[in-house]
């Protein structure tokens, strides 16, 4: 009972969200604005954590494929696969519901303490809307982008480990990240970071809007857009798998 | 004018308003006084919608707010200013930021009548030349001077204040008082401000209610207080030992050394 009442609440917030913005043209300047606060600014952790990434998952293949049957190539093969189906989207998703999710449900669950959200509706603001949207789209728009970063740089990160280590022939790796190429496979994780995008974004601002009390509860409320995000993703690549890739 | 009939408010099943029948009249200053926990901040969100009363009307110039749907509601509330306990400045914006806020949303003003307007606001609310500050870097009652100035930046029919000398010292206190008193003659606005400073009352209060445990217990104005016999009103007035004092020197008391 208590799930679908939170749902019901989801559902009926959602929907003030994507009523009729008072003023398109300040939706759009706050649409930009959150595209740096929520996106550009996530760029520096998720190059930092795709370089490591790219460099530890060759390594480790590397490290447990001890057939000499198997082409080294094979190496870089998977190193590829993983980075585009899985980690660039997903792990990179979660690393943003950590990042972006707390961010959006503290500062929202601020605003909602410190009657900022009563003062916006005192002015015949929509505050769902205006507070949150810009955030949903801005993150929509600009996490493909983060996705592909994150691709480029996780197989750069691995070739830097070949050459670094030398693990594994560069040429090898080189060849392995190019052959049997599906280019659907970016395709399928460009539409999960959309989905994922929206699920971070809406469930954290909703924790953050629905908070009462005082800082202790901002805090909670913090936790649990994070940790409901990531159930959520986890669920969401689930089911998007089967009905992608099946 | 705003009416509120036989309104009721519940929480968890703990009824915090019961009952409540009141009006408040247009250009005046209607003050709401009553202890800490007594209902007054409550009464004051139900009747602007931040609350849902459980039962009841509120009429604003003869519109039942309480059966306005969402859309209608935000109309009304372009109406309406503001004024919360805490000031409720948005952090990231600066001062003019601020006041312009409601500008920015609603009018179609050009920015050079814009920024005339918050500067005519800041100047009414005697805050010239602070309006690239940020409300982190303003004083109590600077903050409560620049969320006044936002209220009244729309011209406002209806100015709501919730406790707007909370934590200010009695000086900025008074000038907060002035100020809102000054507006609502200046703009003929209904205002409504929520209090328990007895300064506030015996300075501003043309219209005063008294709520005591969710019910209204008494109205007339400030200078019916003294003369009420309501037990519950004075206890609450004559709550400190000052006014004790300045009750017994009005009273025939004073005659009684055993009173000093």
């Amino acid at each position: 009972m208590r799930f679908l009442s939170v749902f019901g609440r989801y559902v009926i917030f959602m929907s003030r969200v994507f009523s009729r913005p008072e003023k398109a043209r300040i939706y759009l300047k706050q649409t930009i604005l959150e595209m740096e606060s929520l996106g550009f600014n996530s760029v520096g952790i998720v190059i930092i954590i795709s370089i490591f990434i790219g460099a530890v998952i060759t390594l480790q293949t590397r490290y447990n494929l001890e057939n000499p049957l198997l082409p080294l190539y094979i190496i870089g093969l998977t190193a590829r696969d993983t980075m585009l189906l899985e980690f660039s989207s997903t792990m990179v998703g979660l690393i943003l519901a950590g990042k972006v999710g707390s961010n959006i449900a503290s500062e929202i669950g601020h605003m909602r303490i410190t009657e900022q959200i009563d003062a916006l509706e005192m002015m015949g603001v929509n505050s769902a809307s205006y507070l949150v949207l810009p955030k949903i789209i801005a993150t929509m728009v600009f996490n493909p982008f983060l996705t592909a970063i994150s691709m480029s740089v996780g197989l750069f990160g691995g070739w830097m480990a070949c050459i670094i280590t030398g693990a594994l022939p560069s040429a090898d790796y080189l060849y392995g990240i190019q052959y049997y190429f599906i280019p659907f496979y970016i395709v399928y994780a460009l539409i999960k970071t959309v989905f994922y995008a929206f699920i971070i974004t809406s469930v954290s601002a909703f924790q953050g809007y629905n908070v009462k009390g005082g800082a202790l509860e901002v805090g909670r409320a913090s936790t649990r857009g994070v940790v409901f995000s990531s159930i959520l993703i986890l669920m969401t690549d689930v089911i998007l798998t089967q009905l992608m890739l099946a | 004018m705003i009416e509120v009939k036989d309104l009721y408010k519940s929480f968890s099943g703990e009824s915090v308003l019961d009952d409540i029948s009141v009006s408040f009249e247009k250009g005046k200053t209607n003050l709401i006084i009553g202890r800490s926990g007594s209902g007054k901040t409550v009464l004051m969100k139900c009747i602007v919608g931040l609350h849902e009363a459980d039962k009841g009307s509120v009429f604003f110039d003869g519109r039942d707010f309480l059966k306005m749907n969402f859309k209608e509601r935000q109309n009304l509330r372009r109406e309406i200013g503001m004024l919360f306990q805490g000031s409720a400045l948005f952090d990231s914006l600066t001062v003019e930021e601020n006041v312009m806020f409601p500008l920015n949303m609603f009018s179609d003003m050009t920015p050079g009548d814009k920024t005339d307007r918050v500067n005519f606001c800041l100047k009414r609310v005697n805050l010239e030349n602070e309006n690239a500050l940020y409300p982190g870097e303003l004083s109590g009652g600077m903050k409560k001077r620049v969320a006044i100035a936002r209220a009244i930046v729309q011209n406002p029919k209806y100015l709501f204040c919730d406790e707007p000398n909370s934590g200010l010292d009695p000086i900025t206190a008074l000038l907060i008082d002035d100020l809102i008193s000054e507006i609502t003659k200046e703009f003929d606005i209904t205002t409504i401000v929520n209090t328990h400073d007895m300064n506030s009352v015996m300075e501003i209060g043309e219209k005063v209610v008294f709520i005591h445990e969710g019910r209204k217990c008494w109205e007339g104005t400030k200078e019916d207080i003294l003369n009420s016999e309501d037990v519950n009103l004075n206890d609450f007035v004559f709550a400190s030992n000052f006014a004790k004092k300045i009750k017994a020197m009005t009273t025939d008391e004073i005659r009684d050394p055993e009173n000093y």
